[in-house]
């Protein structure tokens, strides 16, 4: 129970992540790895604002940042035409130099304020407020969490069926034929690499206030643990319209914490995770090759047996 | 008649200043009536396709002046011309998304000239794409909700020609747009095409490498070689034409000869 509940809360944690890759990855099928820097972006400005003493503006503050982060890497890819992993990790390692400093030049950040130093207030300690004492802290982070990923999964998927919305997914799909249906496909393309990157920096601002603290490194690995999650979230929706994937995405995040708790839980020690999400990911972006193959050397066996008997 | 379309001077040199210097378009000039339906023949690289390609923007010309319903769009961004361009390609895949449904390819193309809506899908213009596809006979209107990358290459081709038409374009650009479809429809998709351009009185350039096919649809044949127009035939002249007639009065002209294609379709 305590690890199903700190599955879910972490899992939910990292689900607007989980959406953003799925809107690089599978909308614009564009591979974008400005994910690793536009998460610390966003937790980085979210710690600043926070010690301000705006926690709810900070959210905001931080998801903005992160669309920022994703309008450089959209005009890199669009208006200079540079190759779109190259123009992630371009602003990615830009955004380690402002992260920096955001941070004020220093690699990580309490959210306390004044001295003696004073906690500053967060989103989650204000809605823990409202539980008894005692409860499970797991408990107020997952409903709160819960609450926030709908109103965006939802906000996302309606966003996805409106007329701009819908021209992000054609260019994913023929960036020519939007083209020629008189829009502009780079302007989409910025919109779309913009909104995944705005919901990955959310990930980060929802950590930050969680975890009450901002760091520079914790950005590194993340498109891979996006990544993991959006692939487990197909085993449900294979080949779905952009709701289904959204759903599954959300799920897909929960199930890979999950897995990830039971590995720590069989005394794994914390710095095997990287590996484990890498090896998940190369497994599950295998499995299709790996059945083919598979199921095609049986068939020539068959064949080949069938062959032999006639002979 | 006030003039559709009116090329100038039209200039392309592919590669410039190297060995592989090629002359695409050669001071191309050609102005095309409102309404007029024209075919366009010539043999490969002569420069059917590069003429399209600076239509619709995808290049800028060395020189000239493109001229569509009096606006000078030369220097006008690809997707802006498209407002008012209509193409379709011999690959059917090349004008729909394939993992968006028929109804979703629709509405999306209809967006440059549909009213206001929140959801792009609506059911005002859904009940029209529905009237419209069902008009075409193959059945489409009861596959709204199928991805396009379901159809057959027929199928495809209907639906891209209705996406490029659903807007009412002022010049409608094919690009041997039925010939990577079975005879039956090809057929098929000819047809819907000559009537939505009679209906609409779509300006039009049809490429083929069909003689027949040249002559029977529309009102003027041109033919292309080494970047220029070799021939230009319409009226009683083009009425008296035959394949076999055209093809001698090509090589009169031409400095290649037709392409086996051509000379197959005969």
């Amino acid at each position: 129970m305590e690890l199903l509940l700190s599955a879910l809360s972490q899992g939910l944690l990292y689900a607007p992540m989980a959406l953003g890759v799925f809107v690089a990855f599978r909308i614009l099928n564009t591979p974008d790895l400005t994910i690793d820097g536009s998460m610390v972006f966003g937790m980085s400005v979210c710690a600043a604002v926070t010690i301000a003493g705006h926690p709810v503006l900070a959210l905001f503050a931080g998801a903005l940042a992160g669309a920022l982060a994703g309008l450089v890497t959209g005009l890199l890819q669009t208006a200079l035409r540079i190759n779109p992993i190259l123009a992630g990790i371009l602003t990615m390692t830009g955004l380690y130099t402002v992260n920096f400093s955001v941070l004020g030049r220093q690699a990580n950040v309490y959210l306390q304020s004044g001295q003696p130093p004073v906690a500053s207030a967060t989103v989650y300690r204000s809605f823990q407020a409202l539980f008894p004492d005692g409860t499970n802290p797991n408990l107020p982070v997952a409903v709160l969490t819960a609450v926030i990923v709908a109103c965006v999964c939802a906000a996302m998927c309606v966003f996805f069926r409106t007329r701009p919305g819908m021209a992000i997914r054609a260019t994913g799909d023929n960036e020519e034929m939007v083209r020629s249906s008189s829009i502009n496909a780079d302007g989409a393309r910025i919109a779309g690499v913009m909104l995944s990157n705005a919901l990955v920096a959310l990930t980060g601002s929802l950590l930050c206030q969680q975890q009450r603290y901002a760091d520079i490194d914790s950005g590194s690995g993340m498109l891979v643990v996006g990544l993991a999650s959006v692939i487990i979230g197909q085993v449900f929706a294979r080949r779905g319209g952009v709701t289904l994937g959204a759903v599954s995405a959300v799920l897909g995040s929960v199930l890979y914490r999950l897995i990830i708790q039971i590995a720590y839980s069989l005394q794994l020690p914390s710095y095997w995770v990287k590996l484990l999400s890498a090896v998940i990911v190369a497994l599950a972006l295998a499995a299709p090759v790996v059945s083919q193959r598979l199921r095609e050397s049986r068939l020539e066996r068959e064949e080949a047996a069938g062959y032999e008997r006639r002979a | 008649m006030s003039a559709g379309l009116e090329i100038i001077n039209l200039t392309k040199r592919f590669e410039r200043g190297t060995p592989n210097e090629k002359t695409a378009l050669d001071s191309l000039c050609l102005t095309v009536p409102a309404g007029e339906f024209v075919t366009v023949l010539g043999s490969n690289g002569a420069g059917k396709s590069t003429l399209f390609n600076a239509i619709l923007g995808k290049f800028r010309p060395d020189h000239g002046r493109i001229i569509l319903d009096g606006e000078d769009i030369t220097a006008m961004r690809d997707y802006r011309r498209a407002l008012n361009i209509g193409c379709l390609y011999q690959d059917p895949m090349r004008g729909t998304a394939p993992h968006m449904t028929i109804e979703e390819n629709l509405a999306l193309a209809y967006t440059r000239k549909a009213g206001r809506s929140f959801f792009a899908v609506n059911k005002k213009d859904s009940a029209r794409f529905r009237e419209l596809l069902s008009s075409f006979g193959m059945g489409l209107e009861d596959r709204m909700k199928t991805p396009m990358g379901l159809l057959s290459g027929g199928q495809r081709q209907a639906a891209s020609l209705l996406m490029s038409t659903i807007a009412e374009p002022k010049l409608l650009l094919l690009d041997e747009h039925t010939a990577a479809l079975d005879p039956e429809a090809a057929r098929k998709v000819l047809g819907i095409t000559k009537r939505i351009v009679s209906e609409q009185r779509i300006t039009t350039l049809m490429i083929t490498h069909d003689m027949g096919m040249a002559l029977s649809c529309g009102s003027r044949t041109i033919m292309m070689d080494s970047g220029r127009i070799v021939l230009d035939i319409s009226g009683a002249e083009r009425d008296a034409a035959t394949p076999a007639s055209l093809a001698a009065m090509f090589s009169e002209r031409a400095h290649e000869g037709l392409s086996d294609r051509t000379m197959l379709s005969m």
